[in-house]
């Protein structure tokens, strides 16, 4: 029934055989690159202008954890695929465990982000007063942990911490990286819904391999994102070299 | 779908009175809604100007008090370009695109129709400011930290910024529809040169749209974070960079300005044939050149911000741009002029009287582009009232003079009736001379130093004069645009009846009859050349309906049209809801937020009658 | 659009692709390890991460196997994109 009503509101004629809805999903895909370009420009721009005193992104990230989120996003992306591969074989089954997977390895990505938010938001920089006294330690300690530690460390005392949190309130980085991320993670939440939405939908009609594909494609694209978001912002931003 | 009982309303069939302009998602009578939305909007914004005028008009006045004037000039700026230039640009794409390429309708009918009514959210929610507690006051390329919550306590800014926020996805989803149209419903055999000039230029706006509108966006966001949520982007005391602002604003900023004039361009490309009798010199150039302006038209955008400081190279860089982009529209202005070199004129005819005032101006506002494109000239011109001229000669002179000519030429096709030429021509001489009046003494008030946006000045500067013409100059034109006002509900009541093809035109539109029907073309037709209809009508080439085409009928009743829908409106009701939210409290935008997924979700599964039986 | 399909790979070369992903991923991360490789991490590292967004648009989202217009549509966003960062570190000094 459903894909019926779709042949009567589709224009049935297409000048170039492509279909419309593709077309139009492709080109807000082009659009939104525009989008997180204006957001990650935001966030390189502002690199140098951080007040000292606040936490920069050595302090808060964390490489192991995200790379885990990473690979979650990336395995999504492949459930995705498999999902609609499994539909446009017509086994539903398979199409619905594999959309399944994706929603919930999106929704751990989404996890994943919000613990981080909350990491941040309640960062804690923790410093070895040893550390400070040798040099070629002291050499690998954030400009944040010399900072407490030079003010704090005084004789007899081995470690020191004090809470500094990252907010996007706090200083620049914040208020660009929490931006950043958090409009992906929108992104990423909007995508949860649309495939939710679609595999409760295939209980009562059929979902179409088209409809399944415009979800897939704007998935895969916030997939993309997050691979130019782990490299330019993530590795480095740790980087000591900036 | 009788198993899927969800409980979605019926689509209204054969809606009447209101009901039928608010469900309707028939691309004419969304085109006609945007213009007479557009052009109401455009008499607000006049109004505006005319009382900065009358602030103006002598020094030392105190019309207005300063802080009505900066709110005046921020609304005026703003209501003339995103409320009234590019809406009734999208009022020509929404009713001729499908005429022109041959189609039913758009590709996304429904989408058209939210396009319209999120737009009209937008411009509510932006003039409501007035009543609401101030109008935004910064300028209508809001610089910060002039916008920052702690300079601009107020919500006028607040407003500024979320009602754009709604325009640019009105925008964005009205440019996404046209782009997917334009390639994909053309009719067999139109190929890309064989569109008409005007669809040319409004896939080229369209590109432009959805590249530049993210942009702003993005900034939008961060100066609504800084305000909302004491964010430090532009906030200079936390280490932001309120320069950043400058060039996320003009790298959307600079494409938005040929947003604004392409679609005119396109007009003019499509009168100006008309009325010499000779196909346009040059098709292809002027294509082309369309197409090297919305590349280039990307490179130019720091020429806005030569005073700022960015060095050297980087104004040179973007001056040597700016001088480049002047190529090809002189290329296009030189099309135009050759094609009326020679061709048999009709002089008589407001829509080509409009079409070459509009070459007329726009050659002066681009002259005056042209000499501030070099940085050190500009650094005296920045910020003074010779800018004020260029940008009304390019934009008043240009794009709302061809828009103006649009309506001459193009009213017959919407009603079947001619525009009073009579009227027209006291029209065009009125409001030509008055814009002359106004705008051409700011040359030398800028060139004398008078810096904008001041709100008075005293009379040792020695302005007095230029002024006082200005003020004088916009009663003229005023009485130009009431004219044209007149001739419009006149010409609808009384005017002749026009036949289809009043004008002896050249492109496919005017091969159907005048009103349009409602299915447009009752076969689709197969195209051969460019200018198809001249073709036919000079060298018999027939316009015959593509063969193998399933929509065709003979019987007009059996032609399937996209049926009205309830719920583009309520999505569109939902954004403005979840907007007016941010500024007066969560609930309301948790409200639309609700309202807006009610809606896109009935949207998505609502079922489309049955065809009637016959 | 069955045509069209017959183009598509199958399930076992999604899986393929996604080990390469992973590869790609593992290797980011330990070569951001690597401190002997001072600034050379970064070259390294947008190869790899190029590579994975070429992997991901070029199968995943089947850009390979579809009408080129539509690659061209994305790259056009994706290149001014591109650009308009670079311009905009340029002229913000960040170099």
């Amino acid at each position: 029934m459903k894909t019926e009503n779709i042949k009567h509101e589709e224009n049935e004629h297409s000048y170039t055989g492509l279909n419309s809805k593709k077309l139009l999903m492709w080109a807000f895909l082009g659009s939104d690159c525009m989008f997180f370009a204006a957001l990650i420009a935001t966030y390189l721009v502002n690199m140098g202008n951080n007040p000292p005193g606040t936490p920069f992104p050595e302090d808060v990230f964390s490489i192991p954890i995200t790379t885990v989120s990473t690979f979650v996003l990336l395995m999504s992306s492949m459930s995705m695929v498999l999902s609609y591969a499994s539909l446009s074989q017509n086994k539903i089954k398979a199409f619905r465990v594999w959309l399944l997977s994706t929603v919930i390895l999106g929704a751990t990505f989404v996890g994943f982000q919000i613990f981080e938010f909350y990491e941040f938001s309640h960062h804690e920089v923790k410093v070895e007063c040893g550390d400070l006294i040798d040099a070629s330690k002291r050499e690998k300690l954030t400009d944040l942990q010399v900072k407490i530690g030079d003010e704090k460390c005084i004789e007899g005392v081995k470690k020191v911490s004090e809470k500094v949190p990252l907010t996007p309130q706090v200083n620049l980085f914040g208020s660009t990286f929490f931006t950043l991320t958090g409009f992906h993670g929108g992104h990423v939440t909007f995508g949860i819904i649309w495939l939710l939405s679609l595999l409760i939908y295939s209980f009562k009609g059929n979902v179409s391999p088209l409809n399944l594909d415009l979800a897939a494609l704007y998935w895969h694209f916030v997939d993309v994102v997050w691979i130019v978001i782990f490299t330019v912002v993530y590795l480095f931003g740790v980087f000591p070299g900036y | 779908m009788t198993t899927f009982a969800l409980p979605i309303p019926k689509r209204p069939t054969h809606p009447t009175g209101i009901l039928n302009w608010i469900t309707t998602i028939d691309h004419k009578k969304i085109g006609v809604l945007y213009g007479v939305t557009a052009f109401i909007l455009f008499l607000t914004g006049g109004i505006e100007a005319l009382l900065i005028r009358m602030q103006l008009a002598a020094p030392g006045m105190d019309f207005v008090s300063p802080e009505i004037y900066n709110q005046l000039f921020t609304m005026h700026g703003t209501t003339m370009i995103f409320l009234a230039i590019m809406p009734m640009g999208a009022a020509f794409f929404n009713y001729l695109i499908p005429l022109q390429i041959g189609a039913r309708d758009v590709a996304f009918p429904r989408l058209n129709a939210f396009s319209y009514w999120t737009f009209l959210a937008g411009a509510i929610m932006l003039k409501s400011s007035w009543f609401l507690g101030g109008a935004p006051n910064a300028g209508w390329f809001g610089y910060a930290p002039i916008t920052e919550i702690a300079y601009n306590p107020g919500h006028g800014i607040d407003f500024w910024i979320l009602s754009l926020q709604v325009l640019g996805i009105a925008s964005l989803a009205a440019a996404f529809n046209f782009i997917v149209t334009i390639i994909n419903l053309r009719a067999p055999g139109m190929t890309l040169m064989r569109l008409p000039v005007f669809t040319w230029m409004t896939l080229i706006t369209s590109i432009l749209l959805v590249l530049a509108f993210p942009v702003i966006t993005v900034a939008l966001i961060e100066l609504m974070f800084d305000r909302f949520y004491g964010m430090n982007f532009f906030n200079p005391v936390r280490g932001g960079n309120p320069v950043l602002w400058q060039h996320l604003f003009w790298v959307f900023g600079h494409p938005e300005v040929y947003i604004l004039i392409l679609p005119a361009m396109g007009l003019v490309s499509e009168i100006i044939p008309t009325f010499s009798k000779k196909p346009l010199f040059g098709y292809p150039v002027v294509i082309f050149s369309g197409i090297v302006i919305g590349f280039m038209g990307w490179m130019v955008w720091s020429h806005h911000m030569f005073t700022v400081g960015l060095g050297a190279v980087a104004n040179s860089i973007f001056a040597i741009t700016t001088m480049l982009i002047a190529v090809p529209t002189g290329v296009k202005i030189f099309n135009w002029i050759a094609t009326m070199w020679k061709g048999s004129i009709d002089f008589n005819k407001t829509a080509m009287l409009y079409s070459i005032g509009f070459i007329f101006l726009f050659i002066i506002g681009g002259l005056s582009g042209v000499m501030h494109s070099s940085a050190a000239s500009d650094a005296q011109q920045q910020d003074t009232y010779f800018i004020v001229a260029h940008i009304h000669y390019v934009l008043f002179g240009g794009a709302i003079m061809a828009l103006l000519g649009g309506v001459y030429f193009y009213f017959p096709k919407i009603t079947g009736k001619l525009m009073d030429e009579s009227l027209g021509k006291i029209n065009f001489w009125l409001t030509f001379i008055g814009m002359n009046l106004t705008f051409f003494p700011m040359h030398f008030s800028g060139m004398d130093g008078m810096p904008r946006r001041i709100y008075t000045y005293t009379s040792e500067m020695g302005w007095d004069l230029w002024n006082l013409i200005s003020t004088f100059g916009v009663f003229i034109m005023g009485a130009g645009i009431l004219i044209f006002v007149l001739n419009i509900v006149y010409s609808y009541l009384r005017g002749k009846e026009s036949g289809n093809d009043p004008w002896d035109a050249r492109t496919i539109e005017w091969a159907i009859p005048s009103p349009t029907p409602e299915y447009n073309f009752k076969k689709i037709p197969l195209i051969h050349s460019v200018d198809a209809f001249w073709e036919f009508k000079r060298n018999g080439t027939p316009i015959e309906p593509a063969s193998g085409a399933s929509e065709n009928s003979e019987d007009e009743k059996n032609i399937h049209l996209p049926q009205p829908s309830y719920w583009p409106m309520v999505v569109s009701i939902g954004i403005m809801l979840a907007a007016y939210g941010m500024i007066f409290g969560l609930p309301i935008s948790i409200l639309g937020t609700i309202i807006g997924f009610i809606g896109v979700y009935a949207w998505s599964l609502e079922p489309v009658n049955e065809p009637e039986q016959h | 659009m069955s045509a069209e399909e017959h183009n598509h790979p199958n399930a076992s070369k999604y899986f393929k692709i996604a080990i390469i992903l992973c590869v790609l991923t593992a290797l980011e991360f330990g070569v951001f390890y690597l401190e002997f490789l001072s600034y050379g991490i970064i070259p390294i590292l947008t190869v790899l991460s190029v590579g994975k967004f070429a992997l991901v648009i070029m199968y995943y989202m089947h850009l390979k196997f579809d009408s080129k217009l539509f690659t061209y549509i994305f790259l056009a966003g994706l290149f001014l994109a591109t650009l308009v960062t670079f311009a905009l570190m340029i002229l913000l000094d960040w170099f």
